[in-house]
């Protein structure tokens, strides 16, 4: 008995040897892809970049691609657009990676467009907002759940306007991500005659928000689109508690950049409560799929060693997807073929762990999967509170929603 | 006074510099040398500019990244009202460069020390905010633009944009090696050992102090302009980017300011030291190896790279080439 | 639109921004406007004080002024430190000192803009205390609070400090050392030591800076970028070697910026902050209240 359990032993062990250094041996796939480690979108970067880490070590321990090791090839951009350029060009030209993913955001992936489109490679997005608008590159694949560019505003406007608003307010902070909302904002009140009673961008670095927040006060309006970026947004809501701003406002929020960060929330704690934001993923029953669970319960722990966002919400399990995506597109063709790979990517749904993917003809998604959600319920000091579900109550879209909007704002701050 | 000889050897090394750079052009296939290329000439071109002012004349311009901002901004606006191609970009950012620093010099003209630099920073904020709530050029939204098709000889136009780059090093040296070697050079070194001096012993600083805002504002924000081309897209917090004002500096207090070639060394040692860093894992290092670099110059070092390698090195009237 | 209810309050909240831009520069009108140092570091000493106020916020619960003054005395050591070094290196060495002062300081901030990122990480952070996020009611304005209490405490500094340079005898020794350094050699006063211990107390004031500084808003590594251009702002257009001066300055700027973003529209208020200091520099050199 003890010889053949050693020898069966000592053939399972002889045949890993073989199949592992089999994967071994073999050249492994190379991802490349540059992404912001330091500037302005470092904190997304970092956790964007964990997600994908953890898709590459699930899909190495099933034995990787093809029978090939992935390994990720990753530059730091500096949350830069002039960086870019040249890194795009080292790792197509220098590395031969065999697969890009863009960088983190519009700025640095913006730069890139017209090189992939003129050497036809395929590009899988990174949360950028209607970077190839423009551009008209056939081979993106933007992994956020945007969808068509006004759904944001819309689906704010939609719920404000349920809620019985007839007027719109807007601030925006000076920055391309909210400038770009902004003026899908503008576009969607003026399709609705939905006059716009107060229009202003300020700086960025402005640290205080009492009287801007006074002058839109001052206004009256019944509906409050914001488009701000982490640090203001942290300013925006404190300054709304403290100087309030009026009994009319039905819906306040909609796209405040922050308010997906672990850190933010836990900041601002019950300042939170009743402001309704876009967000990606949120830990609801709705947006649980095929191995969500499992992703988070490995993203939490490798986060908090690494100082990353704890919660990562907002960026890595689209990470994660791109992933998935990627790797069910070259299982699929068997091959590295970059214009199958976009075919099959085009043509199919995908199952990843935020849901079923499909992409429209300019590389976004068919569908728009922004979640508006309202915090509710929000206590101070406490990150762990966000982990359970009913902190931030989804109101759209329709089959993902788990509540009603508790309107007036005022009402709902409680 | 130079020598006839040396300047010789001066425009002999700079048919062969240039040549070298076409050649490539021609001969390497490979994208990425180009790209590190024309991002590593920038600087270099960035550097001798802002030195004629910084170095020569001890004027310490924070404001690099808006002369630079103001460039590659000229060049959107008229690439996107005219189309207009990519010397006429570069030409007419000389132009508002050196207007721009036609109303610095005016601005400052009683400021001196420290009072200019951080003028010059006041200058860059009022510009950049200017430029952000400018809705032709995109403003804070940002602009992509789509370049227009390369002329032969070059099949890249990131290669054409290396030449042009290569190009604007040298107008950029030959102007500062000019003024190093001329009457303006020594009275701008005059100036900057002792102004006061300087006045009383009838060198005309103010009109010399006006004479490098001018110059050194050109060269920089020509030197920006193909970055509109090169990024194909433009973004206020890109194009106004504190890094330009930051690294330049460092460029030339590195390298050097007593002599055009210390910009030249700093920008090729910081320049290449940052694209390596760029492209490896680690990312605050390049940050931190700046900020080391800087205190250890400027406490160990400080003539810079060429006090190291010929330390009984001076600038005089007739010095090298 | 607006109306004059609207002008007053921003004025009114002009003024309470503008003590706190004091708050934060007031340090710097000691070690720049009366030492001639170009402590372009300044700024980011104020993150590493936020950052030290967070921690002990964080972990131990302690108040964010409290904790301010509690590390008071660590910066005014540090402060001593960093003038010996900066004096050898530089102010003995001779004529050139000025430009390289100023590189010398951008390195010292980036090397501690990246020891803050690998101690705390690249997030922002922020301070809660119990008067974070509540506002006065005073007639139909309501007041932040914490606004306020940047208020109290700028004026606080600000007249400690300057009742301080002008009454005691370290005092009046500081602003003599800055007058005229021969003559209070010849006295018999060690000027170097003079100056060290203004630049001690320059730090010093940091802690507590530092602890407006979070508490107004939140912080992140590289914010100190951000204040570089509004602190020298302010101490320039008060004038060198006026610390009262320098209350009144910040106060005017942040009304300017208050007034103009009402008025006008907030894209717009840097851009009139700085053409006036411009303006004033161009006219009258010596700042507002100079020397």
């Amino acid at each position: 008995m003890k010889r053949r359990t050693f020898l069966g032993g000592a053939v399972a062990v002889a045949a890993l040897g073989r199949t592992s250094s089999a994967m071994a041996q073999q050249t492994p796939i190379r991802i490349g892809m540059s992404m912001a480690q330091t500037g302005g979108l470092a904190g997304g970067g970092k956790a964007a970049l964990l997600g994908i880490e953890v898709w590459r070590d699930d899909v190495n321990a099933k034995g990787g691609l093809l029978g090939r090791k992935v390994e990720l090839v990753v530059y730091d951009d500096k949350s830069s657009a002039s960086e870019t350029p040249a890194i795009y060009a080292k790792l197509v030209d220098v590395d031969k990676v065999d697969l890009l993913f863009a960088p983190y955001a519009t700025v640095p992936t913006a730069p890139i467009m017209p090189f992939v489109k003129q050497r036809g490679l395929l590009l899988m997005g990174n949360f950028s907002f209607q970077v190839n608008s423009k551009v008209g590159h056939d081979m993106w694949f933007n992994n956020a759940p945007w969808g068509p560019a006004d759904s944001w505003a819309s689906s704010f406007l939609d719920l404000g306007q349920k809620a019985g608003g007839k007027t719109m307010a807007l601030l925006s902070a000076d920055q391309e991500f909210a400038q770009n909302l902004a003026l899908t904002a503008r576009d969607v009140a003026k399709q609705r005659n939905i006059p716009v009673i107060f229009d202003q961008t300020y700086p960025p670095n402005t640290v205080e928000f009492s009287s801007i927040i006074r002058a839109l006060k001052a206004a009256k309006p019944d509906m409050v689109y914001i488009a701000s970026y982490p640090p203001d947004s942290a300013g925006i809501l404190r300054a709304v508690n403290e100087i309030g701003i009026g009994d009319g406002v039905r819906i306040f929020g909609g796209g405040m950049v922050g308010l997906q960060f672990a850190a933010v929330m836990s900041n601002l704690g019950s300042l939170l409560n009743g402001v309704v934001n876009y967000n990606t993923w949120l830990p609801e029953p709705s947006m649980y799929f095929d191995g969500t669970k499992t992703f988070f319960e490995t993203y939490t722990k490798r986060a908090v060693e690494a100082k990353v966002d704890p919660l990562g919400y907002y960026l890595a399990p689209f990470g994660y997807a791109m992933g998935q995506m990627v790797e069910a597109a070259v299982n699929a063709t068997r091959s590295l073929d970059h214009k199958g790979l976009a075919k099959y990517l085009r043509e199919n749904e995908h199952k990843t762990i935020v849901g079923l993917i499909a992409f429209a003809a300019d590389g976004e998604r068919k569908e728009s999967g922004t979640l508006q959600a309202q915090f509710r319920g929000v206590v101070d000091k406490d990150v762990e509170q966000f982990r359970v579900s009913g902190k931030q109550v989804i109101l759209f879209p329709e089959k993902l929603k788990t509540g009603d909007l508790i309107s007036p704002f005022e009402a709902a701050r409680k | 006074m130079t020598t006839r000889r040396d300047s010789m050897v001066f425009w002999l090394g700079v048919i062969v510099f240039l040549a070298a750079v076409a050649a490539m052009t021609q001969i390497v296939r490979n994208e990425y040398p180009f790209f590190a290329g024309y991002v590593i000439l920038q600087f270099i071109a960035l550097a001798v500019a802002w030195s004629i002012l910084g170095g020569y004349a001890g004027y310490v311009n924070f404001g690099t990244n808006a002369f630079f901002g103001v460039g590659v901004y000229t060049a959107v606006a008229l690439f996107k009202a005219f189309g207009a191609p990519l010397a006429v970009q570069i030409a007419a950012a000389a132009v508002v460069g050196m207007l721009l620093g036609l109303a610095l010099g005016l601005l400052t003209l009683r400021m001196r020390g420290i009072f200019f630099s951080i003028a010059t920073i006041a200058l860059a904020i009022i510009i950049e905010t200017s430029v952000m709530n400018w809705r032709f050029v995109g403003g804070a939204a940002g602009i992509q633009l789509q370049r227009p098709a390369v002329m032969p000889p070059f099949d890249s136009y990131v290669k054409m944009l290396c030449f042009v780059q290569a190009l604007l090093v040298v107008i950029a040296v030959g102007t500062a090696r000019y003024i190093q070697n001329s009457r303006i050079g020594r009275g701008l070194q005059a100036l900057r050992d002792d102004e006061l001096a300087a006045e009383c012993t009838g060198v005309p600083t103010l009109r010399l102090k006006l004479l490098a805002c001018v110059i050194s504002g050109a060269l920089i924000s020509a030197a920006g302009a193909p970055a509109a081309m090169y990024l194909q897209y433009a973004d206020p917090s890109s194009a106004f980017n504190l890094n330009y004002s930051v690294s330049v500096l460092a460029m030339s207090l590195i390298g050097g300011t007593a002599h055009w070639i210390g910009p030249v060394l700093g920008a090729i040692v910081l320049g290449v030291t940052q694209q390596l860093l760029a492209v490896t894992i680690s990312s605050e290092v390049n940050v931190l190896v700046l900020g080391i670099m800087l205190v250890l110059f400027v406490v160990g070092a400080p003539k810079g790279i060429i006090g190291l390698l010929l330390p009984r090195y001076r600038l005089r009237a007739g010095g090298k080439p | 639109m607006f109306s004059m209810d609207l002008l007053l309050g921003a004025v009114v909240l002009g003024v309470l921004l503008g003590c706190f831009y004091a708050a934060v520069s007031v340090g710097l009108s000691v070690s720049f406007g009366l030492l001639d140092v170009p402590h372009v570091a300044h700024p980011a000493f104020l993150v590493v004080a936020s950052y030290g106020v967070f921690f002990l916020n964080d972990r131990y619960d302690i108040d964010p002024l409290l904790a301010g003054l509690m590390i008071t005395p660590l910066f005014f050591l540090v402060g001593l430190v960093a003038y010996r070094i900066y004096y050898e290196t530089f102010e003995r060495r001779g004529s050139d000192a000025a430009v390289r002062g100023i590189a010398f300081f951008f390195g010292v901030a980036f090397i501690i803009e990246v020891l803050i990122i690998l101690q705390f990480g690249v997030d922002q952070r922020s301070v809660t205390a119990s008067y974070i996020g509540k506002a006065w009611q005073f007639g139909e304005m309501r007041i932040p609070i914490r606004q306020l209490v940047a208020f109290a405490v700028a004026l606080g500094l600000t007249i400690l400090l300057a009742v301080y340079l002008s009454r005691t005898f370290t005092g009046r020794a500081i602003r003599a050392v800055a007058q005229d350094e021969e003559a209070l050699r010849l006295m018999g006063a060690n000027p170097v030591r003079i100056k060290q211990f203004a630049f001690g107390i320059a730090t010093a004031v940091l802690g507590i800076a530092g602890a407006l500084l979070i508490v107004v808003a939140p912080v992140e590594p590289t914010l100190d970028r951000a204040y570089i251009g509004r602190t020298f702002c302010v101490v320039v257009m008060a004038g060198l070697g006026s610390i009262t001066g320098t209350l009144a300055a910040a106060i005017i700027l942040g009304v300017a910026e208050t007034v103009v973003l009402t008025v006008f529209g907030a894209s717009w208020a840097p851009a009139v902050s700085f053409a006036m200091l411009l303006g004033v520099l161009a006219v009258r050199p010596q700042g507002l209240f100079g020397r």
